[in-house]
């Protein structure tokens, strides 16, 4: 019986009721939107990179080296020998290894000098490895194997020849025009900063700074050609980092202790794991502001409906007295309010799971192509239900003060509401 | 017919009923004040005098203070809100000035209000249906929503809904107030008959002394300030 009269009594105010239920609605979905992009960052996040042991690059901080080796962020503070890499690498620990080069990038895009154990052993997400959407893997100097992004944004097809710059910007005043790279592979998406890098041996990164002097460009005449720098010497000098997989986790600290008290020179050895854990916290923290912002939306949201509920129950009152007539107690009052808010809100939460559903799927393909988010379609987390409880249970408190003021009114005055 | 028919059992009795509101002197006071079944009361009195605070306690709205109100011999002080509550929606009816019914809800959902808060009414939509019609009601405004209906038709229908549990008591708080003079008549015949065959007591309430004929007893406010036996 009450259900049938909050029913009606909410389709009677149907306008109003909309309204309300259009702005909950938004505010529902923008928490449960919120919510689940914080899911979705953060197990993408964290999935940039697995499988791999430690990260090692030139004395840094611990999130310095990640961000510019795994995130493409940022310059290393220094390179590192090659020579003591190949030391490194006969480690009787060390299952794998694969050596960086970073400096040089392709139009905004950087640039990664490594070698074909980059394809055979890199792994993100939950241990997966690279594969390749088109072509191979390079097998020349002058070859590049680029990441989905870059072939979607640049337009590039297999066998597009692409110029490197000197530097990390997007546009760069020192080109290295005269020796192009072949594109002869293009990644599957990954949904982490690979899709936007580009890959190229590390003899082409040593061909295309060969002839300059340390940290200048060529003097004019002195170039070296295509040709030339072929049969030369292209093995590298140096390094920025590289990333070792270990025979035995257990291993995995004795080895990070022995790099970082490497003799030959300042090394830094880190985690992978512990480090994204470091930076996930740091940006956590926006993301809990973020959060709190939402929720203090909906409080809004909801405080502002508590208030279009007072300022109609005058115009209630007489209904309230008729109710009271036909012998319903007082209680009924209270409950009917609380009702209708409940009914209200429900619709809204059931609403706004729509939307956002509707959202992300309409969005999906936008969100994959131009900003490398894969973002799960279904938004429901096991804490959402304790999201959405929270919501209807702050709806009922707050729905408490008008309802118990009808209540109250209803109590004192009884049926014979003069108007 | 109800349970109520027993004529020896009063359907109203009023004993040393006080009442006062905080720190002033009394509102009025009844010593003695019975009426058996079928028996109307008009209550006759200017605004302020008291009368919707009596309307309040007789309707158990508002809790006896002194004294004692007995229902069809069920009395009110004895029980607690709800049990007054539920008193109300089973033995008492009630009728407003105006704008008696749930504008959202239709003709017949507004009368069968009154099964949901009353015990039990045996058959209890056949008897909406039943009362809509003698009151002169067409069926096809029985599923229309109440708002849809003329002043003198939404009296008439909250009448079916005050007699649907064949109540002891029908209260009717001045509900000729918004009608001509014409439908006025009409209607207190209309409510005093069908009032009759349910073996109902009315108690009516204006300040139009015409429609003092229409009843067994009066009762003027003014004098109950000094406690004067009506009957």
């Amino acid at each position: 019986m009450l259900m049938q009269l909050a029913r009606a009594s909410l389709w009677n105010r149907k306008g109003t009721v909309l309204m309300t239920v259009i702005s909950l609605t938004i505010s529902i979905a923008l928490l449960l939107g919120i919510d689940h992009i914080r899911h979705e960052a953060k197990s993408s996040f964290t999935s940039t990179v697995s499988g791999t042991d430690l990260i090692v690059g030139a004395r840094s901080s611990q999130l310095n080296l990640l961000l510019y080796s795994v995130f493409r962020i940022g310059n290393a503070t220094n390179n590192i020998s090659w020579q003591n890499y190949q030391t490194v690498k006969t480690h009787p620990q060390v299952a794998w290894s694969i050596p960086i080069s970073l400096g040089d990038s392709h139009r905004g895009y950087r640039v990664i000098g490594t070698n074909e154990d980059y394809f055979k052993f890199y792994q993100y997400g939950e241990k997966q490895p690279l594969k390749l959407a088109q072509g191979k893997v390079f097998a020349g100097v002058y070859q590049a194997v680029i990441g989905s992004v870059v072939a979607q944004k640049l337009g590039y097809q297999l066998g597009e020849k692409i110029t490197l710059s000197h530097g990390v910007g997007s546009v760069s005043f020192t080109q290295h025009k005269d020796k192009p790279f072949e594109v002869v592979g293009i990644l599957a998406p990954t949904g982490t900063p690979v899709d936007q890098s580009v890959h190229i041996p590390l003899q082409g990164i040593e061909a295309i700074h060969l002839g300059w002097q340390s940290g200048g460009m060529p003097a004019p005449g002195k170039g070296i050609s295509v040709e030339q720098s072929l049969s030369m010497d292209l093995e590298p000098k140096v390094i920025t980092a590289y990333m070792l997989g270990l025979k035995a986790k257990m291993a995995t600290f004795v080895v990070q202790r022995q790099l970082n008290e490497f003799k030959g020179e300042p090394l830094s050895a880190i985690l992978p794991g512990v480090a994204l854990a470091e930076l996930w916290q740091m940006l956590s923290m926006v993301e809990n502001m973020l959060l709190l912002i939402t929720a203090l939306v909906i409080v809004a949201t909801l405080v502002g409906i508590v208030t279009t509920l007072l300022a109609g129950l005058k115009e209630r009152q007489r209904e309230m007295a008729i109710l009271r007539a036909v012998g319903a107690p007082a209680s009924t009052v209270f409950l009917l309010i609380e009702l209708e808010l409940l009914l209200m809100a429900l619709l809204s939460i059931a609403a706004a799971v729509l939307v956002l559903v509707a959202g992300l799927w309409g969005f999906r393909e936008v969100l994959a192509s131009q900003y490398g988010l894969f973002i799960s379609i279904n938004p429901w987390h096991d804490q959402t239900v304790w999201l959405l409880s929270a919501v209807l249970g702050l709806t009922l408190v707050l729905g408490a003060i008008p309802a118990f003021l009808a209540y109250r009114r209803a109590l004192a005055s009884g049926l014979m509401v003069r108007l | 017919m109800s349970e109520h028919t027993d004529l020896k059992i009063p359907a109203l009795e009023l004993k040393s009923l006080v009442f006062s509101w905080p720190d002033q002197a009394p509102l009025f006071n009844i010593p003695q004040l019975k009426l058996a079944q079928g028996q109307h009361l008009f209550i006759y009195g200017s605004s302020g005098s008291g009368k919707t605070t009596l309307l309040n306690l007789l309707a158990g709205i508002y809790p006896c203070q002194r004294g004692d109100i007995v229902i069809a011999g069920q009395s009110m002080t004895a029980l607690s809100a709800a049990k007054r509550d539920q008193l109300r929606a089973s033995s008492i009816g009630v009728v407003f000035q105006q704008l008696n019914l749930i504008p959202y809800l239709t003709v017949l959902q507004n009368v069968l209000l009154v099964s949901a808060f009353a015990k039990k009414i045996p058959q209890a939509e056949q008897r909406a249906r039943y009362l809509l019609q003698k009151l002169g009601l067409e069926q096809q405004l029985w599923q229309a929503p109440a708002n849809r209906l003329s002043v003198g038709q939404q009296q008439r229908v909250a009448i079916a809904r005050a007699l649907l549990s064949q109540p002891a008591l029908l209260i009717a708080d001045e509900p000729t107030s918004a009608l001509d003079h014409k439908h006025r008549d009409s209607f207190m015949q209309l409510m005093l008959s069908e009032a009759e065959l349910c073996g109902t007591t009315v108690i009516f309430v204006s300040h139009d002394p015409a429609l003092r004929s229409y009843f067994h007893f009066e009762l003027d406010m003014e004098q109950l300030h000094q406690g004067v036996q009506p009957c």
